[in-house]
């Protein structure tokens, strides 16, 4: 195990994140305060409580996630990507570096980055509604899990991508309309009940319903299902990055 | 012999098609200096990117310091140092940090003695706190030769580090390549210049077309080098070399106006002051005295030319 390399490139890394610290963290923590003064007062104030819970709370963790899953695949894709592009992956192609310490060192900083941001907007949103987390652990281990996951999906786009526009449509096209309607905003028994099983596909929604339920104890589907979604998206994307090193695609000509 | 990498049999076709390596078999011996001469195109990259892990060979097998470089990569790659042909470098980075980033990527613990002696050396000290991006280009090859050196590396891969450096970075380069040689690392590098590599090398391969053409100790090519003519113009025509000069190298132009006189410009004695004693005493009347040499330039065009 090359410890040193995996420390090397995590540093790196992170320290990409403080060079532009007021965009890492400033912009997320701005937009999530827009939603809160938005959806949790202005509108907020017009819905009722959704299982007990008030709105403004109810889409806490709904907002975290989709902060998370969004900054946990731009920083891992932009992570693997710029090196590609700027022809600086050479050096790392050519270190005693294997490739599961690569990832270690890419997926693991990028995930560490979203972490912070999660607690961030955590406390962000306590400005401006209160709330209770029921379940901590669950909650700390559904949040390390997302950024993981999705910083591993990051990663493999930022491999796969051959340029800059393909970095951003699968973000754009794909998770963000998939984590709007994965129920950061209402819960899924709000939908007609056609779309109820609809929405079932999307795999968002189990990760957002097994948040909420650390926060309020309560879900749209069983929390056992969700982990178990969790666990599933994040073994496509170990399998996913396994075979990508593995035959060397899109990396080495 | 002893070599430090061991090429056999090398191939490699790139998806383009592309045929860039053909049955590469080469020696590099431990601790010389070794240039890589060959035109644009010739495979002088693609060959360093294999054994250095950029690039997947084709066929054929690569060994360094004894190890394959495919199944036993952690030991050849951390032995192994390179400074690439294009200047990649990172951006936001400070010269000290992107040298300390190699120097942990390649699995050395941190060392800033170690680090701040090749800085000074490459007369970057002054500059570790600035961002790569603001520097010149000779200052970012400089950076380039630094990490390339960050983990200690036994063998250095130097691909064309003069395209784009001036007169003093070069001095200060083949200083730096001569003591990296004296503290037994083994350097190769690449070269459009035949000087260049004359200047600095203990022995010199030529590759065009994907093919080495010839690998050579360069005493053997300066001895080619130092094969000299001497063309003396006649006042009068002659048909045939005259009587008493066999023991000169001559040669008459189908002409008869000129003849040519083949010498080692590398001997002690070359001859010519016989020669122009015996024309003066055979009463062969010249009007021109020109020499001309073979250089290993010329040698190198017609053997890359006779490649085509
Ligand atoms: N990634 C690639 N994909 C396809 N073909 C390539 C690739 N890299 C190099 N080639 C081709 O392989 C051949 C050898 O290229 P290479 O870069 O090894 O030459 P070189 O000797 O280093 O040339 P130069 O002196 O210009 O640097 C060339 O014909 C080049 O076009
Ligand atoms: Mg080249």
């Amino acid at each position: 195990m090359n410890f040193y390399a995996v420390m090397a490139i995590y540093k790196f890394e992170m320290a990409r994140m403080w060079r532009t610290l007021f965009q890492s963290i400033a912009s997320p923590i701005i937009s999530t305060s827009l939603y809160f003064v938005v959806f949790g007062t202005a509108i907020g104030s017009r819905i009722g409580d959704i299982g007990g819970v008030t709105y403004g709370a109810f889409i806490v963790p709904g907002l975290v996630m989709l902060t998370l899953m969004s900054e946990s695949i731009s920083n891992a894709s932009y992570g693997i990507y710029m090196p590609r592009f700027a022809g600086t992956i050479y050096e790392l192609l050519s270190a005693p570096v294997s490739s599961m310490e690569a990832i270690l060192g890419y997926v693991g900083a990028a995930a560490s980055k979203s972490v912070i941001l999660g607690a961030l907007i955590l406390v962000t949103a306590r400005v401006f509604v209160p709330y209770n987390i029921q379940h901590p652990l669950w909650m700390v281990g559904f949040l390390m899990l997302t950024a993981v996951t999705f910083s591993m999906f990051g990663f493999i786009i930022g491999i796969w991508a051959d340029g800059f526009e393909k970095l951003q449509v699968v973000p754009l096209m794909i998770v963000t309309p998939l984590t709007f309607l994965g129920g950061s905003f209402y819960s899924i028994h709000m939908l007609p009940p056609f779309w109820q099983k609809v929405t079932l596909f999307n795999p968002v929604v189990y990760l957002i319903s097994g948040f909420r339920w650390s926060f309020y104890g309560v879900s749209d589907v069983d929390v056992r299902i969700s982990l178990g979604m969790t666990l599933v998206f994040l073994t496509v994307c170990i399998v996913l990055v396994w075979w990508i090193f593995r035959t060397g695609h899109k990396i080495k000509n | 012999m002893d070599a430090i990498i061991s090429v056999k049999n090398l191939s490699k076709t790139y998806a383009s098609g592309q045929h860039a390596l053909k049955n590469v078999s080469l020696d590099i011996r431990r601790g010389e200096i070794f240039a890589l001469l060959g035109p644009n195109g010739a495979g002088k990259t693609t060959l360093i990117s294999i054994i250095c892990g950029i690039v997947n060979p084709g066929s054929g097998i690569v060994l360094a310091d004894g190890h394959d470089i495919i199944t036993e990569y952690r030991k050849t790659r951390s032995i192994i140092g390179l400074v690439p042909q294009e200047l990649t470098t990172d951006v936001f980075e400070s010269v000290g940090a992107t040298m300390s980033f190699s120097r942990g990527l390649f699995g050395k613990p941190p060392d800033d003695a170690y680090i701040e002696k090749v800085l000074r050396d490459l007369s970057l000290w002054d500059r570790k706190d600035t961002k790569i991006i603001t520097l010149s280009g000779g200052m970012k090859r400089r950076v380039l030769i630094a990490k390339a050196l960050a983990h200690e590396p036994r063998i250095l891969f130097l691909d064309e580090p003069t395209a784009g450096v001036d007169v003093e970075l070069r001095r200060d380069m083949w200083n730096m390549v001569r003591g990296l040689r004296e503290s037994g690392v083994t350097i190769i590098l690449t070269t459009h210049y035949i000087e260049e590599a004359e200047q600095i090398a203990d022995r010199i391969g030529i590759i065009n077309h994907g093919e080495i053409i010839l690998v050579e100790d360069k005493h053997t090519l300066k001895r080619k080098l130092g094969r000299r003519q001497l063309k003396l113009t006649l006042r009068n025509p002659i048909s045939r070399i005259p009587e008493g000069f066999s023991e000169f190298k001559l040669e008459l132009t189908p002409d008869g106006m000129t003849l040519v006189f083949d010498f080692d410009a590398n001997a002690g004695e070359t001859g010519i002051a016989g020669l122009l004693k015996r024309l003066d005493e055979r009463g062969v009347d010249f009007s021109d005295v020109n020499s001309s040499e073979s250089s290993l330039e010329e040698i190198f065009v017609n053997l890359v030319r006779n490649g085509n």
